[in-house]
């Protein structure tokens, strides 16, 4: 009887409604490409690339990584080898198999072998001239079949593709961090990228694992321009004197598998969204971030950001450094907002508007895969169905 | 054993307007030297009628480092599937193109008794590539090569990788043969008084582990306790031996700084840095190495650590095929493998001769003399052992008594024998050394100009 209750509410309705999303989402729409994707190259063995390399290298992609420093290439190689031996530790890989599936790794410092790639993705700073100069230094080894795509997270792939000689090859596909375990890839394109591009790149995403949306060019695409207004209104949140750990809790409440604060922390949030969409990113103010930033609080990544990360340490305590930002850019809380439902709703309110904005200008195709990118992409509540 | 290789560049043009002689092949089953015919500067050529042209078509190793650094917390394996990938990486040679792939190795790691087909599965070849791993003690990888040869000659194959593998950072540490049989006889006894009656007889010298040991099995003598002796034969001084060290370790050291260690390619230690170089180089001087005190014979020996091949971990890889196969697939190999013999002999008395023994026949097979040769590679177990093979190479009594022969066969001459260095300096991991030794003689070919290269090693066993 409790499962015929259970069957009728809203959060089943919602979950059920996600299956068929992610179904919807792992067909390609664009058909069958006209070449299979055989030898991938990843550029820049950072976070990104070697969680790319690490999704592409166990479903049997030969994989060739490259950076430009042999130190970076170590870590990159490391953080492939313990994400497989991982596996290998909860016995759902035999060691025998880790070092097979590694065995599809290739790490070099040069451009060996890319003359024999199809599909390139870059990974590297988000640095639109650093994007450029490794565009322009791939186009000139790279065959003429070979699709080069962007990992950017904000950057808008036409500006990236401006440099390029063959603009119907590039690509963005944005995955998400860490990448073995975000089911999400959002893939971008731009007006100028052909169907077959797009074919492809849906056709590795399926072959990694992934569930696919694909989006249309603009500033942010989609998660991240809907991320921005959220964490606009965290900021201020914070600025009005809410401690981080509470604002995490007020969020998990409401169903993010992420609190807010930490999420903050975990990602990093371009200025640039700011100058495009002006008043509607506006809340917390930019100084607070610049200010971060200089003092070395660059979030989960230094060590450092909203909370202090520590190797080992499950419970994070609050940076003390904050305290000082925070009370520095202290602002009047508004009374008639306060209570932890009004939080909730702030932050949901501005994530929400600014995906119907992008379904009405056309950067969603369909309310479906907005749903499938918030939820798997962002860490949307599921139970709300996205 | 001893090998000739004989470069690969010159003889291109010149092998089919000549007409090769006909050579019987003699294999004899006891492996010593073999012995490798290069050929020499009037441009004749070593090829057989009726024999297949086999070609070295590029061989890499990893870096070879001492025991307990960096590969300590890997298996042997692991070492040989990075030579493997290495090998791959270089010659970009499609994986379903290798017929087979043979690897040498002394201390076996008990789990993967064959190491070849482990690592060659790990490194991404086929399932369908057959793999078996030999053993022959220091010549191991020598046998695996000569192995290949045989079968890309018989016409089975045309494509071989053969290596060779070592790690003596982690040996298989055996129980005591009492415990063992006591385990044993455990796992086969029924009720539980069987059980205890056998738990009960254990002593504590039950608990006393077995070590394998670098020695010979049947007289119990180590490696070094021999070569000893055979320094003290041949009258070898200690401060020869010295002195010879330190000439491998220079030349090493000057090789590896000037890049001529071509065959190197780097290894990413998983949890660990990216190894790119050689680690056991160390040049010192003639009265530093005299302060050390007799390793093997105390306390009036004369090999020491400094003058002896130190514990090494590696791996090598190397592409065999016929010349045919690698011309239409588009190489461009390195060299010819024309020659090879083994021989054996006594091996209390006669461990480390090899070289000596093996050099005069395959040069007589060959149809060359000691001033053919161009380039002399010869595996430096001790440099006593060296200056020993030398001091008998050069003696008409030892030829006359000891080989039957009517008079010397000369020694190589030390301008032409390990210039870049040797395993005394850059290491010997034992079941690796071989290719290490083949594709050095073929680059040293290359780069000094020569045409034949005589590749040798002494292993235990007397062989």
């Amino acid at each position: 009887q409790s499962f015929g209750q259970l069957a009728m509410t809203k959060e089943s309705k919602a979950l059920i409604g996600l299956y068929h999303g992610q179904v919807h989402c792992k067909k390609n729409k664009f058909g069958t490409p006209q070449r299979e994707v055989k030898t991938l190259a990843v550029l820049g063995a950072g976070l990104m690339g070697a969680g790319i390399a690490q999704v592409s290298v166990d479903k049997g992609l030969k994989t060739i990584l490259k950076d430009t420093a042999q130190q970076g290439l170590d870590r990159g190689q490391q953080q492939v080898f313990k994400g497989l031996n991982g596996k290998v530790k909860k016995k759902s890989l035999t060691s025998f198999e880790r070092d097979s599936i590694l065995s599809n790794l290739t790490s070099q410092l040069d451009y060996k072998g890319f003359e024999k790639a199809d599909m390139v993705i870059e990974a590297v700073f988000e640095d639109i001239n650093i994007k450029h100069k490794v565009l322009k230094e791939v186009e000139a080894v790279i065959p003429a079949h070979c699709i080069f795509a962007s990992n950017t997270s904000a950057l808008p792939i036409s500006q990236i593709a401006a440099v390029s000689k063959r603009p119907e090859k590039v690509i963005g596909m944005h995955y998400f961090s860490p990448v073995d375990k975000m089911q999400l890839l959002e893939i971008i394109t731009t007006d100028k990228t052909s169907q077959d591009t797009a074919a492809s790149a849906v056709a590795v995403g399926l072959k990694q694992g992934k569930v696919v949306i694909v989006v249309k060019d603009g500033p942010g695409f989609y998660t991240t321009r809907c991320l921005g207004p959220m964490l606009a209104e965290v900021v201020r949140v914070l600025q009005e004197g809410i401690d981080p750990k509470k604002v995490d809790a007020i969020s998990t409440a409401f169903g993010f598998p992420v609190g807010a604060a930490t999420l903050i922390d975990a990602t990093h949030v371009a200025e640039d969204l700011g100058k495009a969409f002006g008043e509607r990113f506006g809340g917390g103010s930019i100084e607070l971030f610049k200010l971060m930033v200089e003092k070395g609080f660059l979030g989960r990544k230094a060590g450092k950001g909203f909370y202090v990360y520590q190797e080992g340490v499950k419970n994070r305590s609050v940076n003390s450094g904050m305290d000082e930002i925070l009370a520095r850019f202290k602002v009047p809380a508004k009374p008639e907002v306060c209570t932890d439902e009004d939080i909730q709703m702030r932050l949901v309110t501005r994530f929400v508007n600014e995906a119907a904005m992008c379904l009405q200008e056309g950067i969603l195709s369909n309310p479906v895969e907005g749903d499938i990118g918030a939820v798997f992409g962002l860490g949307f509540p599921p139970c709300l169905g996205g | 054993m001893t090998s000739i290789l004989t470069h690969a560049v010159r003889n291109l043009p010149a092998s089919s307007a000549w007409a090769a002689r006909v050579f019987a092949r003699s294999l004899s089953c006891s492996s010593q030297l073999q012995a490798a015919a290069v050929q020499p500067k009037s441009k004749k050529t070593l090829a057989k009628s009726g024999v297949k042209n086999i070609v070295v078509v590029e061989g890499v190793r990893i870096p070879f480092l001492q025991s307990g650094t960096s590969y300590a917390d890997l298996m042997p394996h692991d070492l040989a599937r990075a030579a493997l990938q290495g090998l791959l990486n270089r010659t970009s040679v499609p994986r379903d193109v290798v017929d087979y792939i043979v690897y040498g190795t002394v201390i076996q790691e008990v789990k993967t008794s064959n190491v070849a087909r482990e690592a060659a599965l790990g490194a991404g070849f086929s399932d369908k590539t057959p793999a078996h791993t030999v053993t022959m003690a220091c010549i191991s990888s020598n046998q695996a090569m000569t192995t290949g040869v045989g079968m890309i000659a018989a016409g089975q194959c045309d494509v071989v990788v053969a290596g060779g593998v070592e790690l003596m950072s982690d040996v298989p540490i055996r129980h005591s043969r009492k415990m063992r049989k006591t385990m044993l006889t455990l796992n086969r006894a029924k009720t539980l008084g069987q059980k205890l009656s056998l738990i009960s007889k254990i002593r504590p010298d039950y608990f006393a582990p077995e070590l394998p040991a670098v020695a010979e099995f049947s007289t119990s003598e180590t490696m070094g306790h021999s070569a000893d002796r055979l320094a003290a034969a041949f009258a070898v001084s200690r401060l020869e031996q010295d002195e010879y060290a330190l000439r491998s370790h220079t030349l090493a050291k000057k090789a590896q700084d000037g890049g001529l260690l071509l065959d190197v390619v780097p290894f990413k230690v998983p949890g660990r840095e990216t190894v790119t170089k050689d680690n056991g180089i160390r040049p010192s001087s003639v009265e530093q190495m005299g302060k050390l005190k007799p390793a093997f014979v105390k306390p009036y020996g004369t090999v020491t650590a400094a003058n002896s091949s130190f514990l090494t971990d590696g791996a090598s890889a190397i592409l065999l095929m016929s010349e045919e196969k690698a011309l239409a697939m588009g190489y461009k190999p390195k060299a010819y493998l024309r020659d090879f013999v083994y021989v054996s002999q006594d091996p209390k008395d006669q461990l480390l001769l090899g070289p000596t023994y093996a050099t005069p026949k395959v040069l007589e097979k060959a149809g060359l003399t000691m001033a053919d040769i161009d380039v002399f590679e010869f595996h430096e177990a001790f440099a006593g052992q060296i200056l020993a093979n030398l001091k008998a190479m050069d003696s008409d009594w030892f030829a006359q008594n000891y080989m039957g022969r009517k008079s010397k066969v000369g020694a190589p001459p030390l301008e032409k024998f390990n210039n870049w260095g040797g395993s005394l300096s850059l290491g010997h991991p034992f079941g690796a050394t071989g290719c290490r030794l083949v594709i050095t003689a073929a680059h040293r070919l290359k780069k000094e100009g020569g045409q034949y290269g005589l590749v040798a090693a002494c292993a235990a066993g007397g062989q």
